[in-house]
């Protein structure tokens, strides 16, 4: 086998004022010749950087991205642009996409011009309405001139394919490329897409939210979760067998068009934190379902735990008088804490003990101590097991369930 | 120019605590439904026909009581919940804004009620404070379904509520909006393009193309065996777990400025035949509690 797309660790930090946004974090697959390749996962999770980062669209803060052999990583734009004919980009929003004042036809040509691979008019034309017929943009002579607006989603869709297609690439991103369109022509847009692949050898890096369009196309797909994979393998392998608890989450999620299937579902709680200051340990671990007392609790996830004690409907009056209110807490890496002030310490290190006592999570073995220090009590959590990349059958899995 | 057909000959009934999905594809006139119903159509939109709620024909009453109805009675919450919230303001001032613009209740009355709404949500009340940028998408969902609970509607007018959010989020919305329909005999009117949706929150289902309704019925009866070709299209054209072969309708929706003559769907049909250009088909009963809007429903039963 070789690879045309390789980058290991990429890692990528996004300067934001003095903050960074850990997009896309040591994240490394390979891309092999004629397959689809899936990149799955929710809103915010990295996925469209990476594709990005692998077309050099944004660059990486550190890591490699090879393609048919060739560390680009570090190419310069003019060394780049004789390889970007090789590799195309499909995005998610068709009318976004197209010059509003540029017509189909001259769109779709474009390329051609800007790589300098045609140059006569009627050579483009020529090449512009054999790529129209392909993806199905008929009558073309007529679509040709047409502008954007004048077109349905669809064929919009449709001029964006062709226009990537027209410069005979290897590879293709597609961002959600289905995504805008209704149901009842998205199909025809991904059966057009298979069919191209087909007929050209084409290698497919589709980027999407949607695990069954996803579960149809690909043939190995990678999940991602806050900038990283946490799962990788064979797309049957993933869909008979999850293995990381947010896939299976994710699968479960998923509403079912049939409703003699109506069932309860278990569901992670709460929402994809902030990418400025993912979790410690496994980035899924404060919703994780199957979390483990090693998996990296820290201090905020004791102050989490106890606002929502506080804040419950079967919150105790001297609780609250004993706990302080949410905001005497602070939270800074594995320890969480607040000034004892005028407390006994004794009563409220036992308070903070039941409150841990309580969780439903295994919060409380990963409690080091519960002690009173100078004039605070901390509560200071282990130091989480490292995670590693683990193989399980025939899927790479980022889980301690499994290492 | 002339007008655009946005909706035409409509005739829907939603049921004490029933929920019902309208589903449909870009430009059928689902929202356009949704905002009738709350009488938020753009200005200049010619509307005829009438709306009854609880027998009154909201077009008969006075000012004061279609504000008590509009208000209070019936909700609605949209898809995009950042453009709805006022950024300057925060989550308390919206509450208490809404509370006491329809009831007159204490500060601390409306306070408590809003504590209890949020919590319904399953929103931490120690945020209360907060604005509206420093809650997630989620949340600000959340705040939004309780915001329009907090004066207990009888009805609730959710468009696309869940579209913008994440596949697990939507999940746990949908769930909360089951079990809040559950409790409080509250009826819904979910405006989705997401059948999946649809089977897992509604009881019945209309199904909405080019403006018209061509399919009404139980959940059950819609999704296991359809009666209008449209209906039996678009949901083979869903792409789930088991889907095995990629299917899709011919052609496009069409220009409401000039809906094709007699059936809307006729040119997308596979099995239209001559009569279906003349003749509008009407909404007939083909089982019961299932109407379908096609001259050959009988064929496909």
């Amino acid at each position: 086998m070789y690879y045309p797309v390789k980058g290991p660790f990429i890692q990528r930090l996004f300067r934001r004022e003095k903050l960074f946004v850990h997009a896309v974090d040591g994240v490394s697959f390979t891309l092999k010749p004629g397959e689809i390749f899936g990149l799955v996962g929710e809103s915010g999770c990295g996925k469209t950087t990476t594709g990005r980062a692998i077309l050099r669209l944004v660059d990486p803060t550190s890591g490699i991205i090879k393609f048919e052999g060739t560390n680009i990583t570090s190419l310069k734009e003019k060394q780049l642009r004789p390889l970007r004919t090789r590799m195309q980009i499909i995005f998610q929003d068709p009318h976004a996409s197209l010059n509003p004042a540029m017509s189909i036809g001259r769109a779709i040509g474009h390329p051609l011009k800007i790589h300098g691979l045609a140059w006569r008019e009627e050579d483009v034309k020529k090449q512009v309405l054999g790529a129209m017929r392909e993806v199905g943009l008929t009558p073309e002579e007529q679509l040709y001139d047409k502008y954007p607006s004048e077109v349905s989603g669809g064929q919009k869709q449709r001029a964006v394919i062709a226009r990537a297609i027209i410069l005979k690439p290897q590879l293709i991103v597609a961002d959600e490329p289905v995504a805008m369109l209704d149901m009842s022509i998205r199909a025809k847009v991904l059966q057009l897409m298979l069919e191209l692949k087909q007929k050209h050898n084409l290698t497919y890096l589709f980027i999407t939210h949607d695990l069954a369009t996803a579960k149809f196309l690909c043939n190995r797909i990678a999940i991602m979760y806050l900038g990283r994979i946490v799962e990788i393998g064979s797309a049957r392998g993933i869909y008979q067998d999850p293995k990381h608890p947010y896939t299976q989450a994710l699968l479960r999620a998923i509403p079912i068009p049939d409703p003699r299937k109506r069932a309860p579902k278990i569901l992670p709680k709460g929402e994809v934190p902030d990418a400025v200051y993912p979790p410690a340990g496994c980035r899924f671990h404060p919703r994780c379902p199957a979390v483990l007392s090693t998996c990296g609790w820290e201090g905020r996830d004791f102050i989490d735990l106890l606002d929502e004690h506080l804040s419950g409907s079967m919150r105790a009056v001297d609780d609250a008088e004993a706990l302080g209110s949410i905001d005497d807490w602070w939270a800074k890496g594995f320890a969480a804490g607040r000034r004892i002030g005028t407390q006994d310490p004794q009563r409220l290190a036992e308070k903070v003990k039941a409150v841990l006592a309580k969780a439903t999570s295994p919060m409380q073995q990963a409690v080091q101590s519960v002690a009173v220090q100078g004039e605070s009590l901390i509560v200071q959590f282990r130091v989480p097991e490292q995670l590693k990349q683990t193989v399980v059958g025939d899927r790479t899995v980022e889980c301690l369930l499994y290492q | 120019m002339g007008y655009v057909h946005a909706l035409d000959d409509i005739s829907l009934d939603v049921a004490s605590g029933e929920s019902i999905g309208i589903v449909g594809e870009t430009g059928s006139g689902k929202s356009t439904l949704g905002k009738a119903v709350l009488e938020i159509l753009p200005p200049r939109t010619e509307v005829k026909g009438s709306l009854f709620f609880r027998g009154e024909e909201l077009g008969q009453l006075d000012k004061a009581r279609i504000r008590h109805i509009r208000g209070e009675e019936i909700a609605l919450i949209f898809q995009d919940p950042m453009t709805r919230l006022n950024p300057l303001m925060t989550i308390e001032d919206h509450f208490i804004e809404t509370i006491k613009a329809h009831q007159r209740v204490s500060r601390h009355e409306a306070l408590a009620r809003a504590e209890a709404a949020l919590a319904s949500m399953r929103v931490p009340e120690s945020r209360i404070g907060n604005y509206p940028h420093e809650f997630s998408g989620g949340m600000r969902q959340r705040i939004m379904i309780a915001l329009a609970l907090v004066l207990n509607p009888s009805l609730l007018v959710a468009d696309e509520p869940t579209t913008s959010l994440d596949v697990i989020v939507e999940a746990q919305i949908l769930e909360i909006l089951e079990d809040l329909k559950r409790t409080y005999k509250m009826s819904l009117l979910l405006i989705t393009h997401n059948l999946g949706i649809v089977a897992e929150v509604c009881d019945r289902v209309a199904v909405f193309y080019a403006g018209k309704i061509v399919e009404v019925g139980s959940v059950d009866d819609i999704f296991t065996r359809p009666v209008h070709p449209y209906t039996r299209l678009l949901l083979q054209s869903i792409i789930h777990l088991d889907t095995k072969e990629l299917h899709s309708i011919d052609g496009v929706p069409p220009d409401l400025l000039s809906p094709p003559t007699g059936c809307r769907f006729h040119p997308r049909c596979p099995y239209a035949q001559a009569v279906c250009q003349e003749k509008i088909p009407p909404l007939e009963q083909f089982r019961k509690d299932q109407l379908a809007a096609c001259h050959f429903g009988k064929d496909f039963l």
